[in-house]
């Protein structure tokens, strides 16, 4: 369950999220929607416990190790392969099976065949798709994830909808995006930022 | 042993992008060995050693400072921090693991700048050499710390020497005692423990650097 209350974030004078209130169900799926600058990645940072609200109550009842979270950005080293990325933090996240698990997800998300090359050599689509792996490695109970269909082309976009259909109903999901109808089956609550 | 583990994996991790980016220990490399030339013959003729074991820590702190500069850099990048911090390992073996990739890379240079010093300037002995090390330890576990603080500022270049060079005073006035000194011995331990001081200090605060 996760539960937001009169939530607002300052950096400084400069107001990015304000009066936000939220209530997720466990295993529920909010669709967080927003024009471009109303605060919709802050509200992803501070559910995943990057950040700390300014003011307001915030309660997520997942434990770390329990969260999955896709970012604006990959999260990613560039220098090492996607084999090398993954077995990283299956390592720090204690995943049980990691070499199963991690080719397993690698193969799903179309890239098995360039687990070894460094991603650097990655497009910014393969990318994501790595950044999706990379947060769904562990399993998480909650998962959190800002702008999953960025970069992605369309056999990318729909394996993406294949695994939400997967996940909805058996985890927690919050997603952030600027494609509501891409979503609207599935979300259970929909957050809309102004 | 898990918590081992997790810094052996960081550190292995930090290690192998360096090998492939080569951003950091060639440069390190570069500057000290410029560096010491550059003394060579700066220092005048018949210059006594003590003044030449003075520059070779201005030489070691500036090349740290320079490794230091970088360390956080592919971190920073991608916001893979962001992904290190979420992870439930403890977050001090983000510090760990930072500061045992950043001493590698310090005594690698060292590798070559130390006999490069003794082939331009003076002969170093057994204490003079434990002072460099554990010297280089107090300036890696203070120096990884104020990097990551430095990191998150805009003017991170300008902020990182502000941080680090006031807390490496006492490692360079124990490295140069114990060059110098007929009690090296007793530099040594000033140096030891401020390592396990600052060590113990960083170890423990790295967490509030990196969470809001």
């Amino acid at each position: 369950m996760i539960r937001a209350r009169d939530l607002e974030k300052r950096y400084g004078r400069r107001r990015v999220l304000g009066g936000v209130d939220i209530i997720v169900p466990a295993r529920g799926f909010a669709m967080v929607t927003g024009p471009n600058g109303s605060g919709k990645t802050t509200l992803m940072r501070m559910l995943a416990g990057l950040a700390a609200p300014t003011r307001g109550v915030l309660e997520v009842d997942v434990d770390r190790a329990q969260l999955g979270y896709l970012a604006h950005e990959s999260l990613v080293y560039r220098e090492l392969t996607a084999l090398e990325n993954l077995d990283l933090y299956g390592r720090l996240y204690r995943v049980p099976e990691r070499r199963e698990r991690i080719g397993m997800l690698l193969e799903r998300f179309g890239l098995w065949d360039v687990r070894s090359d460094r991603v650097s050599t990655y497009s910014r689509g393969m990318i994501q798709r790595l950044a999706l792996c990379r947060a769904l490695l562990h399993d998480p109970e909650l998962i959190l994830l800002d702008e999953p269909y960025s970069a992605l082309d369309e056999e990318g976009a729909e394996l993406l909808d294949r695994e939400l259909e997967t996940l909805a109903g058996s985890r927690t999901l919050i997603v952030a995006t600027h494609d509501p109808q891409r979503l609207a089956r599935l979300a259970t609550t929909r957050i809309a930022l102004a | 042993m898990t918590y081992l583990a997790d810094v052996a994996a960081l550190t292995r991790k930090d290690l192998r992008v360096e090998l492939r980016a080569r951003d950091t220990l060639p440069a390190m490399l570069l500057f000290v060995l410029s560096t010491l030339v550059v003394f060579h013959f700066a220092l005048p003729e018949g210059a006594r050693d003590d003044a030449a074991y003075g520059l070779l820590w201005v030489a070691i702190v500036f090349t740290a400072l320079l490794g230091l500069a970088r360390a956080w850099v592919p971190e920073q990048e991608h916001g893979v921090l962001d992904g290190l911090v979420l992870a439930p390992s403890d977050r001090s073996a983000i510090w760990l693991g930072k500061t045992l990739a950043t001493l590698a890379f310090l005594l690698a240079t060292q590798i070559v700048a130390l006999p490069a010093f003794v082939l331009f300037f003076a002969p170093l002995g057994a204490t003079a050499l434990a002072g460099v090390v554990l010297a280089d330890i107090g300036i890696c576990a203070v120096g990884s710390l104020m990097a990551a603080m430095a990191a998150a500022a805009r003017s991170r270049e300008v902020l990182l020497p502000l941080l680090v060079l006031p807390l490496a005073i006492p490692l360079i006035v124990g490295g140069v005692g114990a060059a110098i000194s007929p009690e090296g011995e007793r530099y040594l331990l000033l140096l030891v423990l401020y390592d396990g001081v600052f060590a113990v200090l960083s170890w423990a605060s790295f967490e509030y650097v990196v969470t809001e």
